[in-house]
This record gives structure tokens, sequence and C-alpha cells, in this order.
């Protein structure tokens, strides 16, 4: 009886592991982009050229973010460690170029997510990190407290090849007002010509207002306007045609935000190993198999939440305590009046 | 491509553009097509060239001369100048005229009016405009004068072959520049008035002008930057060529009776001319080309409009770069068309 047991039970490991062998192989088979970053040794991410809270870089070159945090929780998923991450700056003109040619494997660069990016130009868009929307900044001596009070003529300063410089248009077409549209490649540059005097107004996403304000000369002479023109998910983004790695990018997003529903934090990753909760148990890597789906082992979504953290403390770590956007807004999660809601991971 | 997803096709080129663009010579907003954005960039990148190889030849030759100059505090300041502007990257430059000339120049409600009716302020320089009737007689008045004057031109170069009589060819050609385009206003229904830019409040404290013709800052930037960067260099090929001719030559027009005005303009310059022409051929390209860093401070060529924010809303790299090279490629091939045939007519013809 008892070496029947003993028998059974090597038969059924030796199906599991061959089981999970062969799942691993065939993801990692699939996948050519995990493959090569394993073989790499560490995840290739295109960032921005400096977007405080978003991805930018300090004096010592550590980049932090929550952009940076996405491909860093890719890192600690695939490679177990999420320091071991390539940024490359990229200017809104070469990021998609540097993605379809195989220069980066994460677009992780405040990218808002639109029909014709994900359907046309060989691009996959994974989910939304932060739902943003296009605002105006202005003098706050300008008299001019709504963006009903812009006057043609006005001009506007903003970053070349955005989806700014499209909403911007239809903005203004549809108040019938004549405007003068000054396009910088760098944000830098708009910074500098805004404050300056160029521009009667700055205009981009409202957290990038946020950021770009404190470079100003004196950021308590400006204001942002109350009106939110545009919808702009900003997400990571992946190659076309590669599913396997879209999925990993896809969950690992999904992992940080819902840790943060769960109440999982990178200090109580490991105790929560023990949780009564089936679906904290399955975050954690206690339960289910779902690491092999992806290729990965079991602990892979652990990981994660130990070295990066949940979505909760990479907001509060990059933009709230940095001062950009202390009020969550929209970005809060579902359960707390905010639209953050991804699928289960189960 | 086919693997990565990318389509390939230039369709896009008749899709609304959807993006407007802050100062085109012709009309344009979003709902023109791409191919337009694509001309409006074209035709931006061809007038700060051309404004900026005006203004280089125009320096670099008073600059050349002067540093031939015997006087040697002319001689030297061309020299410092020379030696300054052509060791520093144009990149630098351009930044540097862009955000030195924004902080430097006065807002508008500022500005102090020059003669009355230029205003030189951080957000243009606005100039007054011709308002036009039936500028299109004007025009071919002009092109009316130029044809005279070319056959005049023949007329008194076969005069002179056969009768030895010279006619004063300069005074009849302005002459028919100012008579024929004044006919048109008489005769042609041709009227034109002027705009004079106005200030106009935007908000409490914005203002702006209203009328008239508005250069913006960063094309004047841009093409101050590009002319007095190339100018360096033309001034030197300048030098070069009138040091080239020997000096035997000047000495044999001057024992002949010629004037020191003749000697330079019948003796040196047509040889220095052989000699400068060639190099300054390659400084006229640099320069168009060069233009392309526009894209840094926001001036609108075909680099900023077309490789830039076309090319963003389309996603079709390869399409659009090969487009803008191409463009290049024969903006230069003419311009060193042009050159190599002033080249050819300058040139010694033996006989």
């Amino acid at each position: 009886m008892f070496k029947l047991v003993k028998r059974l039970t090597s038969v059924v490991a030796m199906f599991a592991v061959l089981f999970t062998f062969t799942t691993e192989t065939m993801a990692a088979k699939k996948s050519k982009t995990l493959k090569n970053t394993q073989k790499k040794g560490f995840v290739r991410c295109g960032v921005s050229q400096g977007l405080p809270g978003f991805s930018n870089a300090d004096a010592a070159g550590n980049w932090t973010g929550v952009d940076v945090d996405v491909c860093r929780a890719v890192a600690a998923a695939v490679l177990g460690d999420a320091s071991k991450v390539k940024f490359t700056p990229l200017s809104a003109k070469e990021r998609f170029t540097a993605l379809t040619s195989n220069e980066i494997d994460i677009l992780s660069r405040n990218t808002t997510w639109t029909l014709s990016r994900d359907a046309d130009i060989g691009l996959t868009f994974v989910g939304v990190n932060f739902y943003d929307g296009q605002g105006f900044m202005v003098r706050k001596n300008s008299g001019i407290s709504s963006v009903n009070d812009f006057k043609a003529g006005v001009s506007a300063c903003t970053n070349l090849g955005t989806t700014t410089e499209l909403n911007m248009r239809d903005f203004f077409n549809s108040k019938g007002i004549k405007y003068e549209p000054v396009t910088f490649e760098k944000a830098d540059e708009v910074v500098a010509a805004y404050d300056a005097g160029r521009c009667d107004t700055y205009t981009t996403d409202k957290s990038g207002l946020a950021a770009q304000r404190i470079k100003l000369s004196n950021p308590d002479d400006h204001m942002v306007l109350p009106e939110t023109i545009s919808k702009e998910p900003l997400g990571p983004v992946v190659r076309q045609g590669d599913s396997v790695w879209e999925d990993i990018v896809r969950w690992s997003l999904n992992t940080m935000i819902e840790a943060e529903e769960y109440g999982v934090t990178s200090a109580n990753a490991d105790s929560m190993k023990t949780s009564d909760n089936p679906a904290v148990k399955r975050l954690v890597g206690a339960e289910g198999e779902l690491g092999a789906a992806l290729g990965l082992d079991n602990e892979w979504s652990l990981r994660i939440i130990k070295q990066v953290g949940n979505y909760g403390e990479s907001y509060k770590r990059n933009i709230a305590d940095t001062g950009i956007l202390p009020d969550r807004g929209p970005n809060q999660l579902w359960t707390k009046g905010g639209i953050l809601y991804v699928p289960p991971a189960r | 491509m086919e693997n990565r997803g990318i389509t390939f096709g230039y369709g896009f080129l008749t899709q609304e553009s959807s993006f407007d663009v802050q100062f085109s010579l012709i009309e344009y907003d979003g709902s023109h097509s791409y191919f337009r954005a694509y001309l409006v960039g074209l035709l931006n990148t061809i007038l700060v060239s051309v404004i900026g190889i005006i203004f280089a030849t125009i320096i670099g030759v008073v600059v050349g001369i002067a540093r031939l100059s015997s006087n040697y505090l002319i001689e030297r300041t061309a020299a410092i100048y020379v030696e300054f502007f052509r060791n520093i990257p144009l990149l630098l430059q351009i930044f540097f005229w862009y955000f030195a000339a924004l902080r430097a120049l006065p807002l508008p409600e500022k500005a102090e009016p020059i003669f009355g009716v230029f205003f030189l302020t951080i957000k243009g320089f606005f100039v007054p405009a011709f308002v036009w009737n039936n500028l299109d007689i004007f025009i071919y008045s002009v092109i009316a004068a130029i044809i005279a004057i070319v056959f005049v031109r023949l007329y008194a170069k076969k005069k002179q072959e056969n009768q030895g009589i010279q006619t004063p060819v300069l005074s009849i050609s302005i002459g028919l520049l100012i008579i024929l385009p004044l006919l048109s206003f008489f005769l042609g229904g041709v009227d034109a008035s002027v705009e004079i830019p106005v200030i106009e409040q935007l908000s409490k404290t914005s203002f702006t002008f209203k009328g008239g013709l508005k250069l913006p800052p960063e094309l004047i930037s841009l093409a101050l930057a590009l002319s007095l960067y190339t100018a360096t260099f033309i001034a030197e090929c300048v030098r070069a060529g009138v040091q080239g001719v020997s000096k035997g030559q000047k000495e044999a027009a001057a024992s002949i009776g010629l004037t020191p005005n003749q000697v330079l303009k019948l003796v040196v310059m047509p040889q220095a001319l052989r000699i400068i022409i060639p190099p300054t051929t390659n400084q006229y390209l640099n320069l168009t080309k060069n233009s392309s860093l526009a894209a840094a401070i926001a001036y609108p060529d075909l680099v900023l409009v077309f490789a830039g924010t076309a090319l963003m809303q389309t996603g079709r790299a390869i399409e659009i770069v090969s487009i803008t090279m191409l463009t290049y490629l024969t903006l230069s091939i003419t311009i060193s068309i042009f050159m190599n045939w002033y080249n050819k007519k300058i040139a010694i013809k033996e006989k």
C-alpha cells in the first residue's frame, strides 16, 4: 500500500514536472522576446527623456517613476531582479520606431492608447497605468481662469508628435478660435519657451503640466486650468505579434493594481502566503499555477510586489510624495471611487 | 515588415492631416491633406534656406573682403568673427539666438514701434502687409519687365560687339522694373493698401498684434544663426578667391589705365569668382541641409512638420523618411546644378 502511494506520487510528480516543463518551454518557445530577454539578462525599456513622476533619471542615473516601475515589474517577473532594466530615453517622435525596430521590448513612456496607434503601426497596448487628460497651463496674472477665456490669436506651446497636437486643434476648432501652435521636439524647450513668454499657454497632459511646472523659474506664478479637454489613457506598449510577451507585461501591471486592491504590499507580501483569501494566495504564488501559463515560475507575482510594490505604493512614491499630483483622481481603485479596475488573476 | 505588422503605402498622403502649423506660406490647416502639410514644410525649408543664403552671401562677401583690408582693426574684427562663429556647433548657436532673442525681446504690449509700423516682439516680428487687388496682373507686369530686361541686355551685348557702343543697361533695367509695375496700377486696376499691425488684448496681461504680416521668432533666429554661421565659411572662400588672383594681374590692369573699380570689376572679380564659386556651392548645400535643425526651436520646416508631426501621427516612418530624404536630395541637386551652370558661365572660355 505504502509503496503504491509512493509510486503514485512519484508518477504524479513526474507528470507535474513534465507538464510544467512542457508549458514553460512552449511559452518560452512561442515568445522570442522572452527568450531574448532571459538570454540578455535585462529588460530593454523605452522611457521619456525626463518627466518627473513618470520616468526621470536622477544625477546618478537612477530611473524612477510609475512608467519605470512597469518595466521594473517585468524585470522582477522575468529575471527575478527589478534592477535588471536597461532604460532608453526616447523623444515622442522616436518612441514607436524604437519599439517596432526592436531597439526596445517595452515602451513605457506616458503614451496615449488610441485606435490608430494600436491597430495601424505594429503596436499593441497592454493596459493603462495612468488615466490622464489634456489641460492648459497659464500665467496666474493673465486673468484667464477657464478655457472659455481664450481669444483668437492665442499662442500655445506644446510637444511635437503627440495626441496633444490633435486635441488642441479639435478643441480650438470647436470653439472657433484661431490659434498659433508652437511645437518643440523636446519638453525642456517647450518649458523654456513658455517660461520666456513666447506662448500664452502650455498644453499637454495634466500630469505632465503638473510635473513640468516645477521646472519653471517661478512655479507659483502659473496654474493649470480646471478643464480637461481629452481622454488620455497612458499605458505600456509592446510590439505586435508576441502574445506571450504581451501577456507578461499586461499581467505584471495588473498584478501591481490587484495587489493594492487586496492590500498586499512590498512589506507584507511574504506573510500573505498564509492568507485565508485564495485570491491573495494566488497573487503571492502560494496557490495555483499561474506563472506557468506565462512561461514563468510561480513566484513571479510575489517578486513584483516585493521588489517594486503595489500600484498604490508606486503612485505614492513617485507622484504623490513628489508633490506632482497628490490627489489620485481617477487613478484610484474602483473600490475607492476611481476607475482602476483590472481583470482577476486566476 | 509584415512580420512586425507594419503596412506600407503612400495612400496616407491624401488623408486629412488634422494638425495645424504655426507658420505657412500657403493656405493650410488641419483639414488639408498630409501632402499639403508636406508642401508647407517644404516651402518653409526653402524660405529659410533662401533667406539664409542671401544673408550669408552678403555677410560672407563683406567679411571676406574685410579680412583683406589693410586697416588692422577691420581685418582683426573680421578674423575674430570668423574664428568665433565657425568654431561653435550650429545647434548651440541656434539655441543661443532663439533663447537669447526670446529673453531679450519685449512682450507685445511693451514693444517700441520701429518707424511707427514695425514691431519686434517675443511673439514675432510684426510688419505691415500689403492688401492687394488684382495681384495677378501686378505679378504679370513684373514678369513682363524681367523678360524685357533680358531682351535689352541681349540687344546691348550685340550692339557692343558690332558697333562698340555701350548701352546703360543698368538704368534701363531699373527703369523697366519701376515703370511696368507702375503702369499696372494705373491701367490694370491693381490696387494695394497697407495694413499696419495693431495691438490686441487677449487677456488681462497677454497681448498680441493683429493684422499685418507676422514673422515668427523661430524663423528670425534660425535665419540669423544659419547666415552668421555659413557666412564665416563663405568669407574664407571669398578671401581665398581674391588672394588667389595673382598680383601681376592687378598691376597690369592698373598700368593700362583702368580705375581701381574697373580693376576689381573687370579683372580681379571674374578670376576670383572662378575660385570662389565651387566651395561656396558646398556652403549653400550645407546651409540648406542645416536648416533641418529647425526642429529644435519649433520652426515648422520639412523635418518638423513632415518627418516630425506627420510621421508621428501616421506612424509611417519608412515612407515619410524616404520622401524627406528624396526631397533634400532634390533640393541639393537643384542647387548644385544651378551653381555648376553659373560656374561654367564664368569659367575661362578657351577659344
